[in-house]
């Protein structure tokens, strides 16, 4: 018996999943409080949050949460998540297939050759420069989070200055709708 | 004919009635007059005016577990609203229907600082299943319906609905409830019918079933707890209840095991850790009950029937999961049971009921019986033997006095047992009797209390003075605050921080300045007497029970540990040393 107690222990310790979920929510006063008070409430991770309209005439919001735990907690994340009043719909997109999507704007300073580098890696990731003074540019880029990444850390011996990033945006493939 | 002209108020009210409220419990304050106004001015709804916000929660509490409905509660803005926070919070774990109506600062000074203003919604957030602010007169009605809808449906629960004076005093459209399914919440009630043929098939092949079941049966109602015992028999499976649960089925019957977890039976735990095939229903596997995660019931095929989803693999991964009303499943599930041919395995249930009936003959609830000092258990043993049969309805405060009710006392029916068992509130009961007197008014409602518990909302006594209720108040007084001191001599070396509960009041004399009834007993033999009196007294009775200050409650499993570690009796010290992990768990 003792054997088969320590099997559960090690179910239980399951590895650690990284998922991206879709949540589609009332647009009402709190909504954004009742998601993010569930996460630092029950200590869930969040890795990004982003969150706007997207039927006006529904009144209704999508928010769309990275976040990551064992497969016991991402369900119930997923659970806990439903069970809110205003939430109409939960849906992990991790589990299909789906388009995820970053913006960000970087802004690299620096003159001379370094200026220049930063230019040429930008064209090679289609960042494309929405400010330029003599001595900065802002790039915007869009792109998987692992590409804003990798992006970002070149740019880091070249000047960088400054990050904002929306988080990840995303959407299931094909013609299903959340 | 011109269609009335309402306020904020008199809709409210009017919305109240609508959704058959007939009790509220509450207390004014400046931005809730102009609903004291109205409620001054009619005759459908009665208000109790309790003393502390803290005493209404729990009295509507009270009042929705001994009857099945909605209570009730009116408080104002500010100090009104953040009395009653506890009180949602513990309705929130124990799944109880409330509705509570908050009073706010006018609309153009919600986020000024005003006087007595508070972000109720802010802070009830997390407490509440749902809570609401009412922005615009034209969404009161609809609102106050919808809130009712939430608190009940589903997994019930508190809901705050927080309303501006100035939505109070202007004029308002009334809307009757409406028919149409709410545009998000829907909750799932009937049972996937795969699952449950496949949860028939799991129980028809145990060898060593129990049945574990909780305050979801009677949250679904007494026809629940009617089809439950009736499955349960038809099984002849054994059935264990948690403290929520008790009542719904009945203690008497031979199949019962008792309560199980923390203070639990023997009988009852070492039948879910031996069990091969395990029938949640309505229970959420809370760490009270399943002791050591990594040891729970280590060889059993688990069964879980939960109207809350998320309560599906929070804590313990099950085999077979069926989300749904416990009622409807029930139903559908001794339909299924009867419509099988094949019969459970008679040869195996018989090996197993007859390692039960060994577990039962340790007769782990026996204590040292003295005839010098009231032992506790003793206390409660007579008033059970002395109430038995009547009309009764126990609530209780938190501690050693809780477990010894929920091991000493039997209850045959649902709603009759009122405790706080998920947030575990101290001074929970005397409110909480209160509301089940306001629902009974001629039963025997009796709230088993310790001596520290009592004096944290003991200011009820005001009010049930005012109102004539003749609650019991059973106190068994060891002058400790007796759970917090049997951890302490388990596993702090004895050293008694803060738990002797000095200059106590004589509650006697206290009994008599609330205008109740005081009573003494100090010895064994006068035991009898004074639950005779405080049965026979027809106002309210405080009954102070002198009991053994050292006894502790047993079984015990030590935070930490597994159902198969239990403690039987002081005799019985952990062989070893609690592990660190029962030091960090509460």
């Amino acid at each position: 018996m003792k054997e088969k107690g320590r099997k559960v222990k090690e179910k239980v310790e399951e590895k650690v999943e990284r998922r991206t979920i879709a949540v589609l929510v009332d647009n009402e006063s709190g909504v954004l409080a009742r998601v993010i008070g569930l996460f630092s409430g029950r200590g869930y991770n969040i890795d990004s949050l982003t969150v706007a309209e997207v039927d006006p005439k529904e009144q209704l919001s999508r928010i769309t949460i990275t976040t990551s735990g064992t497969p016991m907690i991402l369900e119930q994340i997923k659970a806990q998540l439903d069970r809110l009043v205003p939430i109409h719909k939960v849906s992990d997109l991790t589990e299909g297939p789906h388009v995820a999507r970053e913006l960000a704007l970087i802004k690299v300073t620096g003159t001379g050759e370094q200026r220049v580098e930063s230019l040429r890696i930008a064209d090679i990731f289609r960042a494309r420069v929405v400010d330029s003074a003599l001595d900065s540019f802002v790039f915007e880029m869009t792109g998987t989070t692992e590409k804003l990444n990798a992006f970002i850390s070149l740019m880091e011996p070249l000047g960088l200055a400054d990050v904002s990033r929306t988080g990840v945006v995303a959407i299931a493939r094909g013609a299903g709708s959340l | 004919m011109a269609s009335e002209r309402l306020n904020g108020s008199q809709v409210l009210l009017k919305a109240l009635v609508a959704q058959g409220v007939e009790v509220i419990f509450g207390y004014p304050g400046g931005a809730v007059l102009p609903i004291y106004d109205e409620l001054f001015q009619q005759n459908s709804l009665r208000h109790i005016l309790v003393r502390q916000e803290a005493g209404a929660v729990h009295a509507a509490e009270g009042y929705a577990r001994s009857t099945g409905r909605v209570g009730v509660v009116l408080v104002t803005s500010g100090p009104g609203a953040t009395n009653v926070v506890t009180g949602l919070t513990d309705a929130l774990m124990d799944s109880i229907p409330v509705v509570c109506l908050t009073g706010q600062v006018p609309t153009h000074l919600i986020g000024n600082d005003a006087f007595q203003e508070a972000d109720t919604t802010g802070i009830t957030r997390p407490c509440t299943k749902h809570n609401y602010l009412v922005k615009k007169p034209g969404d009161l009605a609809r609102i106050v319906h919808e809130a009712f809808y939430v608190a009940k449906s589903g997994r019930p629960g508190p809901v705050v609905v927080d309303l501006p004076k100035d939505i109070l005093q202007d004029p308002c459209p009334y809307l009757p409830p409406s028919r149409a399914p709410h545009r998000s919440y829907r909750p799932r009630l009937e049972g996937d019918p795969e699952r449950m043929e496949q949860a028939i098939d799991l129980m028809l092949a145990a060898k060593r079933p129990v049945f574990y079941c909780g305050g979801g049966v009677i949250n679904s109602g007494p026809k629940a707890c009617r089809l439950l015992t009736r499955l349960v028999r038809m099984t002849g499976y054994p059935c264990t209840n948690t403290v929520m649960g008790l009542g719904c089925f009945p203690a008497s019957d031979k199949q019962f095991l008792g309560m199980l977890g923390m203070h639990g039976t023997y009988e009852a735990n070492l039948a879910m850790y031996h069990c091969d095939v395990m029938i949640n229903i309505g229970a959420r596997f809370d760490d009270r009950v399943t002791g050591r995660l990594s040891e729970f019931s280590p060889n059993s095929t688990k069964i879980h029937v939960d109207i809350d989803p998320s309560s599906i693999n929070k804590n313990v991964p099950v085999d077979v999961a069926i989300i749904g009303d416990a009622g409807r499943v029930l139903r559908d599930m001794i339909k299924l049971w009867q419509a099988k041919r094949k019969q459970p395995d008679g040869k195996a249930l018989k090996a197993w009921w007859k390692q039960i009936d060994e577990w039962r003959a340790r007769d782990c609830l026996s204590y040292e019986y003295s005839d010098e000092v009231i032992k506790p258990q003793y206390a409660l043993q007579r008033l059970y033997a002395l109430t038995k049969g009547r009309d009764v309805y126990l609530t209780t405060e938190v501690g050693q006095h809780q477990m010894w009710a929920a091991q000493f006392y039997k209850f045959e029916e649902p709603n009759r047992w009122m405790t706080s068992g998920g947030l575990g509130t101290m001074g929970y009961g005397l409110p909480a009797a209160m509301g089940v007197q306001i629902a009974h008014p001629d039963a025997l409602v009796i709230d088993v209390a310790g001596e520290a518990s009592i004096l944290m909302n003991i200011q009820e006594m005001s009010t049930i003075a005012q109102y004539r209720l003749p609650v019991k108040v059973f106190i068994l007084n060891n002058e400790y605050m007796g759970m917090v001191r049997q951890w302490q001599e388990m596993l702090y070396g004895g050293r008694y921080s803060e738990s002797y509960v000095d200059s106590l009041p004589d509650f006697v004399k206290l009994a008599e300045a609330f205008g109740a009834v005081g009573l003494r007993a100090t010895k064994p033999k006068d035991v009898d007497d004074v639950i005779k009196e405080m049965i026979d007294t027809d106002r309210a009775v405080i009954a102070d029970i002198v009991v053994d200050k050292k006894e502790n409650c047993y079984p015990m499993i030590p935070a930490g540990a597994a159902h198969c570690e239990m403690l039987l009796g002081p005799e019985d010290k952990a062989e070893k040393p609690d592990s660190e992990d029962g030091m960090v768990l509460v």
